[in-house]
């Protein structure tokens, strides 16, 4: 059963068919092309399908596509703006935010989060809110102090 | 996943429509965090979603008669952030905060919680130590379901197919009441406890004796358990240690564990009587400090060196 839905996707309207059962993550991957958020353990454990909905963010692999029908989805793709990297993406090259590379789409698109809500986070408050997002590297400092120093790059 | 009808009512009673003509076929979605999962491994397989997304006024916080009415829709983050939950029933807030991970929170929702009735989660034993009811709603009209005994079996509870959990009601606690959750967590913060307990507690003016007590484990049996003979160790009693150690020994009798990866059915017995006894502890901790018989005459001030 199919049905037609539309979204925002980084800034863009889409019109996208999709059967019912179709993933979040799923739609973002392989209908839109949007492959820079990845699937971890499809349980909504890891954090590596992190994305944003009206700015907050969700596991792309719990929801159903449908879910997202009228609402604005942010993915990692649609951090940086006019060819310029989002702060919390040159921070964590800055200070070695990761390792593999793998859980990193989802730490930065939470990272964001964050940073919208709270813009100079304590260790405290990031580690709160990114305990949801693992790292197999097991590379969390740097990953927290990326998040900590973000703020200096934003003009 | 199997191929599925997807429906958005616009309001209950466009829900109760479509619930009327999928019948038992259908299944009530909100947050999706559980049901998704249930779906994906094919343990539910249901031929039409009924989406309670798009239905208006079914979320948000407000009071009522003192206490806390919650929408059904409203999400755990929501529950956890309100400023008005905080204030008036910090023990509310607390607990859904424990709740896997913002995430996690940001999608799933207070009612579709409480339906889904998995023995492990969070809520459940706060709301019933809080003695919260939820208000279930068909074509036919409503009813109020105190929460405990709302729970039967493993994901299972009294509501019937065509009843939907409009609302949430928490009651104001009386004066000189305190309460606390505990989730015991050997493996990671996010995990289901092995053992959770809540307390909630009623002394007497002076303090000195319990009025009213009400205990509720999770983790520990197929829905979440109330301690009764243990809050009737304490119900009436001057409040003493000792009072305390023996309504928790009498706690590891009314639980039934199972033995799974977060711990053997002995240890989680014997942890729910440890953490029944530290809930106690803390629900008496919690209670607001009586303010001082003489004012003093002076306000205080800090002196500066």
């Amino acid at each position: 059963m199919e049905k037609k839905i539309r979204m925002r996707v980084n800034g863009k309207k889409v019109e996208v068919e999709v059967p019912t059962s179709r993933l979040l993550i799923d739609c973002l991957r392989y209908d839109l092309g949007l492959t820079g958020t990845k699937e971890g353990c499809s349980v909504g454990v890891c954090g590596a399908c992190t994305v944003l909905m009206d700015g907050e963010m969700v596991s792309s692999c719990l929801a159903l596509a449908v879910f997202a029908d009228g609402h604005e989805i942010t993915t990692v793709e649609g951090l940086a703006k006019n060819g310029e990297l989002h702060p919390v993406q040159k921070s964590f090259i800055q200070y070695g935010g990761f390792q593999c590379g793998i859980c990193t789409p989802g730490q930065v698109v939470a990272a964001k989060a964050l940073l919208d809500e709270v813009p100079k986070p304590n260790e405290e408050q990031i580690k709160e809110w990114m305990m949801g997002n693992l790292c197999r590297c097991t590379g969390y400092y740097k990953i927290i102090e990326s998040i900590r120093k973000a703020h200096q790059f934003v003009k | 996943m199997i191929p599925f009808e997807y429906r958005t009512p616009k309001n209950i009673k466009e829900v109760h429509q479509e619930l009327k003509q999928f019948g038992t076929e259908a299944k009530l979605v909100a947050g999706g965090t559980a049901l998704v999962i249930m779906m994906k491994q094919r343990l539910v397989r249901p031929s039409c979603l009924v989406s309670l997304r798009s239905v208006r006024g079914l979320s948000g916080i407000a009071q009522k008669d003192g206490g806390l009415k919650i929408g059904g829709l409203t999400t755990h983050r929501e529950v956890e952030t309100s400023s008005l939950v905080r204030r008036q029933n910090p023990l509310l807030a607390e607990t859904y905060r424990r709740v896997a991970t913002i995430r996690v929170r940001n999608m799933a929702t207070v009612g579709g919680g409480l339906a889904h009735a998995d023995p492990n989660q969070d809520p459940p034993p706060t709301l019933i130590a809080l003695g919260a009811s939820v208000k279930a709603t068909s074509a036919n009209g409503s009813r109020l379901v105190p929460l405990d005994g709302f729970f039967t079996d493993y994901y299972e509870t009294v509501l019937k197919p065509d009843e939907v959990i409009t609302e949430i009601f928490v009651p104001r606690l009386p004066p000189d009441s305190g309460g606390a959750f505990l989730k015991f967590l050997p493996r990671t913060a996010d995990d289901y406890a092995t053992v959770s307990a809540a307390a909630v507690l009623t002394l007497d003016k002076a303090r000195k004796t319990f009025t009213e007590v009400r205990i509720a484990l999770g983790s520990v049996g197929t829905t979440p358990i109330r301690a009764r003979e243990a809050e009737a160790i304490l119900r009436g009693q001057p409040v003493k240690a000792e009072a305390l150690r023996e309504a928790a020994e009498k706690a590891k009798q009314l639980v039934d564990p199972v033995s799974d990866f977060r711990g053997s059915a002995a240890y989680k017995r014997e942890m729910a009587g440890v953490f029944v006894r530290r809930a106690l502890e803390a629900a008496l901790n919690s209670l607001p400090k009586k303010s001082k018989a003489k004012p003093s005459r002076k306000p205080l001030k800090r002196r500066r060196k």
